[in-house]
């Protein structure tokens, strides 16, 4: 009894010929062109025989900053991709009136909205974020790496599958149509057969391991590894920020990979969690997707706050104002993101008395915000404000985001939400947050710790035209969305029947073009940058005149970040350490004890993709197979005793003798 | 340099002026006041967000580096005074704000019961409320009006100053009912009933839609919503009883089937339990209502019995169910008799037996056709023999 067909599906599961998107032309030409790309890039690898180089120095590093500076990397080629999806809807939106159907149909579009989301959310702005947090939180504490080197390694890893898997939607098969949280009872099986939402769900999952995981690993290092000397009341903001951004993770994340679950379960063995029928309830899923998701938004702005609080006050060369009212914001953030998740779901019809707690909670998160904001007003004021790149954006930052507090305040309203829910005024708020908060401090960020990663500063032409054109982009784009969420135009529509909307998706759209060359130009500014690197070297390792501990090494880092741990007298260590004409050690090295590189990470996180793979195709045997295997590998790996290694005292002795005579010529000329 | 400013501001108004902000400036009585609340809303914030954004500039421009006759105090770094002023000046606004949201939501709860037809005038005994029930189809609307008997597809009428009370339920997936001209939006969710208490004020036609992403053809889920005079109301009605079209279980059936951008339809005359039923998914012949189920469950249950008390499912709506790994899909069966039974069905089933689809394979995919490739298993159903208006 075998048939071709059944060994087929044996075989191949669900996937079929069919599942190619073949007849999409645009899918095609996108197609063509990453994998033109992808032979090319594969072509000069090979071609320059860097595998090596970098499996060894890159993918099996334990190193946090380059775990880091990979996440920043994999945030930055995920960023084009997502905003190639807001270029297609902001063009399919300007079109698509007058009985156009524009460009896309559903099947693309609603696509096209969910993958922007989910990629925007979960592979730009977090792995950017865990990158940051990655390579700066060791050096601001003064530690030599993170608590955990290889489950630093295996995170990263396992965050970059959910990126692949999520891409591999694009070719094979398609991504969910369901809006970035998926909703049931749309994303059940019952309204959503394909294979989608499975790609949805795994991604995440697989995503969410690596999340997860990096998060126990900072509040472990932020806990334990600080220099002696650094009390909790003395770790720079930024490592503070750090610190509640994971303390959210660890205790929002594991509700998502519930949800989740359970959502599978629903869709794989027939439970009924969220069902129409059988006692289900998508309210429930509702409720618990934004338990997780709220959390989520301050899981990103926070370390984004922790930025601005840096370069505020190094930019103004001046203590940082309040620091610890700055602190005890921090953590009312974090604890009051717990108390307002149904202000995303106030048109659910829960009671007015539910709706006005959750309102009110909601604004009350506005005060410790605000305070923050007034803490940079006030480190600002009398101070002597460099306006180089990461200030810029820190001011522009300011501007921007008290925008999108107000009206995020005014969304907390239930009676004003149940007119602007799911307008495009919300769209236009949680856009001016996001972009002006978190990617605003991003870019800070970048811009600020560049020099710290690579020896040079980046170029500040390309900069500030990357800067004009997001800021001036930013506000053509989503102001209009603003006014048309008050025309009562509803978000994720495809086509439009009122010409009269027509003018502001077109300005919309030349906001996104803005945006697209802002984009462009911080691309063009980072090989400018590689290009011109000898002039815009510094061999200080503190281009800024800056004040905390990171500063005070050289730039790079040496892989032991610091040859002896710095005691700590003041929260803005190096600033008091400068005051005090701190001396560099330049005798009495010893070997340093450091991690070993381990390809274990890249496996599993293979093994997970596979795994995800099978199981969103039904292809039993390699969901089974890869489990195995990857059950077999992480036990293989617990047998490896060879887990570190010492770094010789000679080696230290002439890595800190370089930098003395770098030093030395940096002083002269 | 004044005027300049103010002409440089004119395009601004001229494009604002130019379209219909009907958040701002709607036509119904709830919408009104849900306006002023975002108005009043946004002034008590702006009295802090300008200062802060005004400030901002100020502080950065006085103190760039190039200006070295700012003051300099690189250790300056707390000062008591100010910390209370940064964090009270926020809080006084969400005090004042807090106690205008606690007001505004009960006030404006759409589960309440209207007070007032307008501003100037209250409601009184004989405002009687017009009961509408709404159900988000995929992806159509349709709108039952018990007190004449008629219905009406992709389109809402109601007479001007009269209460309307929306009981709203969705067939499948979650949708919200939203005119923004009329009120704010409910969620309309498959076997939940949400309620909106809303008037309209001002003749003229409005735009209604789903404002909760749907699926494929929820960009067409629009409707017009017609504010009439009382006599303009009863014609329509007229209009609506005279298209001789009947909405019973079978053609309900039909109806809910997926489709995009339907045109408006009339019903003459609608099933007066079809709402109930679908609010408690059991249209279908031979299912359990979750009325019945719930009331069952409040005795206690029928225990170890209730397991095998389910039929295998011909479909459910058209739509693949059935996990992988899951069991044959099935549905509680009706018709269970407790001894002394209050609990009764939704309805005399007097219709006809629903028709089991022709095609018998396994239903997978719910929604429109995806483009450029061929479903093969889209079933086809027999055509209904009472069915007039699907045609």
């Amino acid at each position: 009894m075998f048939d071709t067909a059944n060994l087929t599906k044996l075989i191949f599961g669900r996937l079929t010929l069919e599942s190619l998107p073949l007849h999409e032309p645009i899918i095609v030409g996108t197609f063509a062109m990453v994998a033109l790309g992808g032979l090319a890039l594969f072509g000069a690898l090979t071609y320059f025989r860097l595998w090596g180089y970098l499996w060894k120095e890159w993918f099996t590093t334990v190193d946090h900053k380059r775990i880091g500076i990979m996440y920043m990397v994999l945030g930055i080629v995920m960023l084009l991709r997502g905003f190639a999806d807001a270029l297609m809807m902001r063009l399919q939106q300007a079109i698509a009136f007058n009985g156009s159907e524009g460009y896309l149909n559903s099947h693309h579009y609603d696509q096209v909205f969910t993958a922007h989301g989910v990629i925007m959310i979960f592979f730009v702005a977090m792995p950017l974020v865990t990158g940051l947090m990655n390579y700066v939180v060791p050096l601001q504490i003064g530690a030599r790496d993170v608590s955990f080197p290889f489950l630093n390694n295996f995170s990263f890893w396992m965050t970059t599958s959910g990126a692949v898997l999520v891409m591999c939607s694009l070719f094979v098969g398609e991504f969910a149509r369901t809006g970035w949280l998926a909703y049931p009872p749309l994303s059940n099986l019952s309204y959503s057969p394909d294979v989608g939402v499975d790609y949805y769900i795994w991604a995440l999952q697989v995503a969410g391991v690596g999340t997860l995981l990096s998060g126990v690993n900072l509040i472990c290092t932020i806990v334990k590894m600080r220099a002696p000397g650094m009390t909790m009341m003395k770790m720079p903001v930024f490592t503070w920020t750090s610190l509640c951004t994971n303390v959210l993770i660890v205790a929002s994340f594991p509700v998502l990979t519930a949800v989740l679950a359970l959502l599978s379960l629903d869709r794989y063995v027939g439970t009924n969690f969220f069902t129409n029928d059988f006692g289900g309830d998508p309210m429930m899923y509702v409720n618990l997707i934004w338990i997780w998701g709220h959390p989520e938004v301050y899981i990103l702005i926070l370390p984004a706050f922790g930025i601005f609080s840096e370069v505020t006050s190094t930019f103004s060369g001046k203590r940082l104002f309040g620091y610890t009212s700055m602190v005890y914001a921090t953590v009312v953030i974090t604890i009051l993101s717990y108390l307002v998740w149904l202000h995303h779901f106030f048109t659910m019809g829960s009671g007015a008395s539910v709706n006005s707690f959750f309102g009110i909670t909601t604004m009350i998160i506005s005060i410790p915000t605000g305070a923050k904001m007034f803490n940079w007003l006030f480190t600002m004021y009398r101070g002597r404000i460099r306006f180089e790149l990461p200030m810029m954006w820190t001011v522009a930052f300011m501007l921007t985001f008290v925008i999108g507090g107000m009206t995020g305040v005014l969304l907390a309203v239930p009676p004003a939400d149940f007119v602007l829910h799911n307008s495009l005024f919300l769209v236009a708020h949680f856009h001016n947050v996001i972009i002006g908060g978190v990617l605003f401090g991003l870019f800070a960020g970048i811009a600020y710790w560049f020099p710290k990663a690579f020896g040079f500063k980046l170029d500040p032409f390309w900069g500030k035209m990357s800067f004009w054109f997001w800021t001036v982009g930013f506000y053509f784009a989503f102001m209009p969305l603003y006014v048309l969420g008050l025309m009562g135009v509803t978000r994720r529509l495809r086509t439009f029947d009122d010409p009269s909307l027509q003018i502001w998706f077109i300005i919309a759209g030349i906001g996104a073009f803005m945006i697209l060359l802002g984009i462009a130009s911080f691309l063009i500014q980072i090989a400018v940058s590689v290009l011109r690197r000898e002039q815009l070297v510094d061999t200080t390792g503190d281009p800024w005149d800056a004040r905390t501990l990171e500063w005070a090494t050289s730039s790079p880092p040496p892989a032991y970040n610091f040859a002896f741990t710095p005691v700590i007298h003041d929260n803005d260590a190096w600033w008091d350490m400068k005051r005090r004409f701190y001396a560099r050690p330049l005798t009495g090295f010893k070997a340093i004890h450091m991690p070993s590189n381990t390809g274990t990470g890249v496996i599993l996180a293979g093994l997970s993709t596979t795994m995800a793979f099978g199981l969103i195709w039904y292809m039993w045997w390699m969901a089974a197979g890869s489990f195995v295997a990857l059950l077999a590998v992480a036990i293989g790996h617990t047998f490896n005793y060879h887990r570190s290694f010492h770094i010789p005292a000679d080696e230290v002795v002439s890595v800190e003798r370089a930098r003395t005579e770098l030093l030395a010529a940096g002083a002269k000329s | 340099m004044r005027y300049w400013k103010t002409l440089a501001l004119l395009p601004l108004g001229f494009a604002l002026g130019g379209c219909n902000l009907v958040v701002l400036a709607p036509s119904g009585d709830v919408a009104a006041q849900q306006r002023d609340l975002v108005i009043i809303a946004t002034v008590l914030m702006l009295l802090i967000v300008v200062p802060v954004m005004v400030a901002t500039a100020m502080i950065a421009w006085r103190y760039r580096q190039s200006n070295q006759a700012a003051t300099y105090t690189p250790d300056w770094d707390h000062s008591t005074q100010l910390e209370l002023l940064i964090w009270a000046a926020p809080l006084l606004i969400i005090i004042c704000l807090g106690a205008v949201t606690w007001m505004g939501t009960h006030l404006l709860d759409p589960y309440r019961t209207l007070g007032r037809i307008s501003a100037d005038r209250a409601v009184t005994p004989q405002d009687k409320p017009l009961e509408v029930n709404v159900v988000a189809l995929d992806w159509k609307w349709l709108f039952i009006y018990p007190e004449y008997g008629v219905a009406s597809l992709n389109e809402l009428a109601a007479p001007v100053n009269r209460p309307l009370d929306f009981r709203i339920t969705s067939s499948s997936v979650m949708n919200s009912f939203y005119i923004p001209a009329l009120a704010g939006q409910i969620y309309a969710m498959p076997g939940m009933q949400s309620r909106l208490h809303a008037v309209i004020n001002k003749p003229g036609v409005y735009r209604g839609f789903s404002a909760n992403y749907s699926g494929a053809g929820f960009s067409g889920m629009r409707f017009a919503f017609h504010g009439l005079s009382d006599a303009e109301f009863s014609s329509w009605v007229e209009k609506a009883k005279a298209s001789g079209n009947q909405l019973g279980k079978p053609e309900y059936l039909t109806l809910e089937r997926p489709s995009a951008n339907e045109p408006v339809r009339y019903y003459a005359s609608v099933d007066s339990d079809l709402f109930r039923a679908i609010l408690n998914m059991c249209v279908e012949t031979g299912k359990m209502c979750m009325s019945e189920m719930m009331a069952i469950d409040a005795r206690g249950g029928m225990g170890m019995a209730g397991i095998s008390n389910t039929l295998p499912l011909a479909y459910d709506k058209f739509a693949g169910r059935g996990a992988v790994f899951g069991a044959e899909p099935s549905f509680v069966a009706g018709g269970v008799c407790l001894p002394g039974d209050q609990v009764t069905r939704m309805a005399e089933d007097s219709s006809p037996t629903v028709l089991a689809p022709l095609d018998w394979t396994p239903l997978q995919g719910r929604g429109l056709d995806r483009p450029g490739l061929m479903r093969p298993s889209k079933a086809s159903f027999i055509p209904l023999p009472t069915s007039k208006s699907n045609s």
